[in-house]
């Protein structure tokens, strides 16, 4: 590799109220290179993204640009410099149509004013290129957050830049999507742009990456070339100490269940119209039942209709064998039902309310208005869960909003845990979050079904559903076209049935 | 279902200008007899709106970005007012009275627009503060009712234009219909800015802001320089429709404009667009002004109301309109908006 | 030394220390231009001075900011109908106590009933707006200029479009003082309300669902909040706490005047949310700011008047001390001198 430094950032120091989130971090990029950034969750990745970028001001450091020390104080100025970036949370605007976003502040123009025809051409030009099938006047939020992903990496990659930065790109993304996306990196590397690449993604580093950074609690571990760096030892740089907890798992017995018991959840011919057709589904204590399929194949609107969160035009559920009517979240919250969205940002945490609020929230919310928790109460919930799930938050009065990705994720998860519930729906649970507390989550979920919990799992990653799920249905276009089970829980059985919607039960 | 979808802002402006029509049209029926039905009722709306309706514009600009402008109500009064000022105490020309006025919008402009996107304060209270101060400042222009009785100015405002159409009332005489220069400056001023919103990396941005000012940061745009832009083009536009309003009441006074804040924000959100910024545009706005108007001038024409009643049937019809409104908007969007992830 | 500065920096980034700071200064200007400002004596057996002519005058602005408060908090948007909602309040309370007459000097209903239909009406409007607001999704700002507008009129309509007096002593008490007690009533409704307030926030997990809906109406659904219901809630609370600010407003001047009772107070009340250090754009709230705020404002009000300021110019300076305060508890205004200050210092340092 004798491809020269495009930028070097030296000594970088950045400190939030509470929390030293960079401490004399130095990296480096080179031309044509794909770097990683990795790290666990709240170890400063995103920190050091946005120092470069503009987005913060650095305390302390220096950033240097083809030889030449550059201030950067906004994201603007990092866009005139040759730097594209594509942020860990979707960085669009709803409001705007999906053309135009991509062109947002660099529109074509003709005779002194935008060319929106020429701007809807190039639009569906970049979509085709990548492969996004999304009509270019389409509004962005109508969009899924994998497709609004997908929008936003278009953007930046089409900005002829030298330096491409994607923090997380692939956390909502599914296999085809990022088999697409690693294609078009490898066209830049080609083409000379270096690249930062920020994932908790094991595969996905060794697969296209040529250099790693570690950063552990905001300080640089190291630097190593991908290929001399065996993934165990990644994982134990990253943590700080030896792991190897996946093996632990995969020998973990799956929850015991007893088919004849009363069903906790019993949907029958549930569909909401346009979304999702009608479908059954049964799942008994103790169970982990995944559902799987492509995006957008209404994986999470069958679990919204179960929980309420959209009401179901039609269809019976019961639950423990006893009718339920559910037209409120609160309804079925009553009845023992939890549900993690998948939608972090938007439906997930409130941002300016603190750790301990959002993780109480739930419960209080089912307690009653009149029945507040008291502040030792809450306080020791918020604390217990902070141990347990591991929240790295300077204390626990810290808004969510300046918690790390992956760990207003964790706080969600406390969230529900907190209400001790029978059911528990988990959309995405583990989408951004560091390997170490991903499996600290999956061996958590084979603990709570091992308790006798019925739990729904949804994930895009079908290695993780194997792991955990005893069963698996699978949608495609809103409806349900087979279960899988037992023996049949192999990786190409689940591929091939996403892909193909053969319906499994046909072959019985 | 494969028709061109609506956009949300598109939408309500559909509904907006439906809505309109239907009220102007049963206003024809209804009062038939008073005169509604004369073109000349009609390009009266235009004639005694033209400020509010460049008013509006302005303040649909930085609705747009999120934020709000409440203070231009007291900057009519304190234009009118300094207008009438220079006109009739110090013996300026009009044209000095109107150079005066866009001044005085462009530094209540300024300082807003600083404080609001360089410093970051709440636009509600920046704003408030400017409305106390320049109703302050016009009572220490003058107290006292000022009449305009400078020559070019009245020149100015009775200049009418005869349009090619009229009607022939029931002696037989034609009656021709005619506006103000007035107006003309309004729906220029209403088509320049569409332009400027539809056709300008300066006007999308501003939808850039108001949709996700965050975003708009991340994705590279000068927010807080094309906030502060929006707050200055707003207080020029201000002063512009200030000058407008007293060439229309050709008066300056303490309590002129009282309210018109309102009306103007009332206008706009009518109009489509939404106070939380990143919908909206200003032939909605138009519409709006419009709307209001008609809703007044059915009540004026109704004319055996009480003072009290007129009040209660300007806002219940307003109540009726934005309920309508939003009633209409969210089946609809309910019927197209369906969640895809 | 260093513990020193790490308390003083917490004492500064307080939440309320802004807030307290400007009421402060607004009371210290005085000193210098009126040093009988804070000289309080008995007259008739009833405290004077300008101290209790601020806390007197300000009680039906610290209720409606309370009211402000929460659905601020709730909604993100302001109710700009409490003024008028003020006038209705009292138009009602007032016509039943007249039972219709224009001036009395008898009552014609109890006083009791009088003002618990009044505020019984002012939560309807409440209601009213709480519908338009939670239910149909209308902006606040606008869905509010609704009884912003007709409030007056149907007011108005109450009074016959006349000012109804009820000459009677009885009614007076609410506006005045309570026997020989020397604190003006208004004090402690004011009071009471804030108590009250303070112990349902306290007691109940209100605060919280209002914070949680105004921050993030959708995920609190998800959580299993009635984000609807908490926000119709809010306003209507709001609207009931601006219908007893009418009554003690009415009862003052032993009248109903449907036109002037409560006007501008709406502004006011928003003013003294925003200088409480709050942000309009709803979420996490701080009542207690929100009250300094509303005596900062009548401090300023009672400031410029003992300076002699004329009642048509007072808006300027009211303006300019407005601007002065918040650009002082702007963050990017402090960031900057903060950022100034570092500056000098590493300049000093290289040196
Ligand atoms: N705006 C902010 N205000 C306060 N603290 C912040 C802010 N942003 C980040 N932090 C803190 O800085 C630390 C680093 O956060 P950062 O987002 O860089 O982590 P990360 O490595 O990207 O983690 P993840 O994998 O979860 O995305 C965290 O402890 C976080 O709480
Ligand atoms: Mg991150």
């Amino acid at each position: 590799m004798s491809q020269p430094v495009i930028l070097t950032m030296k000594q970088i120091s950045k400190a939030f109220p509470g929390v030293q989130a960079l401490n004399q971090v130095d990296f480096s990029l080179r031309q044509g290179e794909i770097h990683a950034l990795m790290g666990e969750n709240g170890a400063g990745k995103s920190t050091l993204i946005k120092v470069l970028t503009g987005v913060y001001g650095l305390d302390q450091g220096q950033v240097w640009l083809d030889g030449k020390l550059v201030q950067i104080r906004s994201p603007k100025d990092a866009q005139a410099q040759g730097i594209s970036t594509v942020y860990q949370e979707v960085n669009l605007c709803p409001n705007l149509t999906v053309a135009e976003n991509l062109f947002l502040g660099r529109q074509p123009m003709k005779h002194g004013r935008i060319d929106w025809q020429e701007t809807a051409r190039q639009a569906g030009v970049l979509l085709q290129k990548l492969n996004i099938e999304v009509s270019p006047s389409a509004m962005l939020d109508e969009c899924s957050l994998a497709l609004q992903q997908m929008i936003a990496i278009a953007r930046a990659v089409d900005m002829n830049c030298k330096i491409l930065i994607l923090d997380e790109p692939t956390s909502s993304l599914d296999d085809e999507e990022v088999a697409r996306l690693f294609t078009l990196m490898r066209q830049l590397r080609q083409a000379g742009v270096g690249m930062i690449f920020v994932t908790h993604f094991l595969e996905q580093v060794y697969e296209i990456s040529d250099r790693i950074t570690v950063l552990r609690n905001g300080e640089r571990v190291g630097e190593y070339e991908t290929a001399a760096l065996p993934r165990l030892q990644l994982v134990a740089k990253m943590m700080g100490k030896d792991f190897n907890d996946l093996a632990v798992i995969q020998a973990a017995p799956k929850g015991q269940v007893d088919p004849g018991s009363v069903p906790v959840i019993e949907a029958k011919g549930i569909a909401h119209s346009g979304t999702i057709k009608p479908f059954d589904l049964t799942i008994h204590k103790g169970e982990v039942v995944g559902l799987s399929g492509l995006l957008g194949s209404g994986r999470s609107e069958t679990v919204r209709a179960i929980y309420g969160a959209d009401r179901a035009d039609q269809g019976s559920l019961k639950v423990n064998g006893r009718p339920a009517r559910i037209t409120q979240p609160l309804d079925a919250m009553k009845l023992g039902m939890a549900y993690l969205p998948e939608d972090r940002k938007k439906e997930g945490i409130i941002p300016e309310l603190s750790v301990r609020e959002n993780i109480i929230l739930a419960l209080q919310a089912k307690r009653g208005l009149f029945h507040l928790m008291s502040r030792k109460e809450m306080a020791e919930a918020a604390d217990r869960y902070i141990d347990l799930l591991q929240i790295k938050t300077p204390s626990r009065e810290t808004p969510v909003r300046s918690l790390s990705g992956g760990n207003q994720q964790k706080v969600i998860i406390g969230r529900w845990l907190l209400t001790n519930p029978d059911y528990l729906i988990l959309d995405e649970p583990t989408r951004g979050i560091d390997i170490g507390t991903k499996t600290e989550i999956q061996k958590l979920v084979l603990e709570l079904a091992g308790q006798g919990k019925a739990i729904t799992f949804i994930s895009s990653e079908i290695e993780e559903m194997l792991r955990t799920c005893s069963r698996i249905a699978v949608l495609i276009d809103g409806a349900m076209v087979g279960e899988l089970t037992g023996a049949q829980l192999t990786q190409a059985q689940v591929m091939q049935t996403i892909a193909g919607g053969k319906t499994v039960q046909e072959d019985k | 279902m494969k028709s061109k979808k609506l956009s949300r802002s598109g939408l309500l402006l559909t509904i907006t200008v439906g809505l309109f029509l239907l009220m102007y049209i049963s206003g024809m029926l209804i009062f038939s007899d008073k005169g509604f039905a004369k073109p000349q009722m009609f390009l009266n709306l235009f004639i005694s709106n033209a400020g509010l309706i460049v008013i509006s514009c302005g303040l649909t600009l930085v609705m747009i970005t999120g934020g709000i402008d409440i203070s231009v109500g007291s900057v009519t009064a304190l234009v009118c007012t300094v207008s009438a000022f220079m006109m009739e105490n110090m013996g300026l020309s009009a044209v000095t009275a109107l150079i005066a006025s866009l001044i005085i919008g462009l530094l209540f402009g300024l300082v807003q627009g600083y404080l609001v996107s360089y410093l970051e304060i709440q636009p509600f209270i920046i704003t408030l503060a400017g409305m106390f101060f320049a109703r302050g400042m016009t009572a220490v222009v003058s107290t006292e009712m000022i009449s305009i009785k400078n020559e070019l100015f009245l020149k100015w405002a009775k200049a009418k234009i005869v349009l090619p159409f009229g009607y022939t009332n029931n002696k037989g005489v034609y009656i021709e219909s005619y506006i103000y220069p007035t107006v003309i400056v309004a729906l220029l001023t209403v088509v320049l800015v569409a332009l400027m919103l539809k056709y300008t990396r300066f006007g999308r941005s501003l939808y850039a802001i108001g949709g996700n000012a965050q975003s708009a940061v991340m994705m590279g745009l000068n927010v807080r320089r094309d906030k502060f832009r929006a707050y200055v083009l707003d207080g020029f536009l201000t002063g512009l429709g200030g000058f407008l309003f007293c060439l229309n009441s050709c008066a300056g006074f303490v309590e002129q404009a009282k309210g018109l804040e309102m009306d103007a924000i009332s206008a706009a959100v009518i109009g489509g667009t939404l106070l939380t910024g990143g919908v909206g545009g200003v032939v909605g706005t138009l519409f709006g002004v419009l709307i209001k108007g008609t809703i007044a001038s059915l009540i004026t024409t109704q004319g055996t109301l009480s003072s009290w009643w007129v009040r209660i049937a300007l806002s219940a019809l307003l109540c009726f309109f934005i309920v309508l409104q939003a009633v209409i908007g969210s089946v609809s969007a309910k019927k197209h908006g369906a969640r895809l992830a | 030394m260093k513990q020193k500065s790490f308390s003083w920096q917490r004492l500064v980034h307080a939440r309320l220390f802004m807030p307290l700071v400007c009421l402060a200064v607004v009371l210290l200007a005085n000193v210098i231009r009126t040093p009988d400002f804070f000289k309080i004596s008995i007259n008739n057996g009833v405290l004077y001075g300008y101290l209790i002519d601020i806390i007197n005058r300000s009680s039906e602005l610290v209720i409606l900011a309370v009211g402000m408060t929460l659905a601020t908090a709730a909604s993100g948007g302001q109710d700009i109908s409490v003024g008028a909602v003020m006038a209705v309040s009292a138009a009602i309370c007032c016509q039943l106590l007249s039972g219709g007459e224009v001036s009395v000097t008898s009552l014609a209903a109890p006083i009791v009933l009088a003002a618990l239909a009044g505020v019984l009406a002012a939560g309807l409007c409440g209601a009213f707006n709480g519908f338009l607001v939670a239910k149909l999704h209308i902006q606040p700002m606008v869905a509010t200029l609704i009884l912003y507008t007709a409030g007056r009129g149907i007011a108005q309509l109450v009074t016959r479009g006349q000012i109804t007096y009820v000459r009677v002593d009885a009614y007076k008490v609410l506006g005045g003082y309570i026997g020989s007690c020397p604190i003006p009533t208004p004090v402690f409704v004011a009071l009471i309300v804030v108590i009250i307030m303070a112990v349902i926030l306290k007691k109940t997990a209100l605060g919280l669902y209002l914070e949680s809906v105004g921050n993030n109406g959708k995920a609190s659904r998800l959580v299993g909040l009635n984000s609807a219901l908490i926000c119709f809630m809010a306003y209507v609370i709001c609207s009931i706490l601006a219908g007893i600010a009418g009554l003690v407003a009415s009862s003052r001047i032993y009248s109903a005047d449907a036109n002037n009772i409560g006007l501008n107070l709406e502004m006011d009340a928003i003013l003294a949310v925003a200088l409480g250090g709050n942000n309009l754009g709803g979420g996490s709230f701080n009542l207690t700011g929100s009250i300094i705020g509303a005596y900062t404002i009548q401090a300023l009000t009672t400031t410029l008047y003992a300076m002699k300021v004329s009642a048509d110019q007072l808006p300027v300076y009211k303006a300019i001390v407005i601007v002065i305060i918040v650009i002082l508890q702007s963050p990017v205004f402090r960031s900057l001198i903060a950022g100034m200050k570092r500056k000098r210092a590493v300049t000093v340092d290289e040196k």
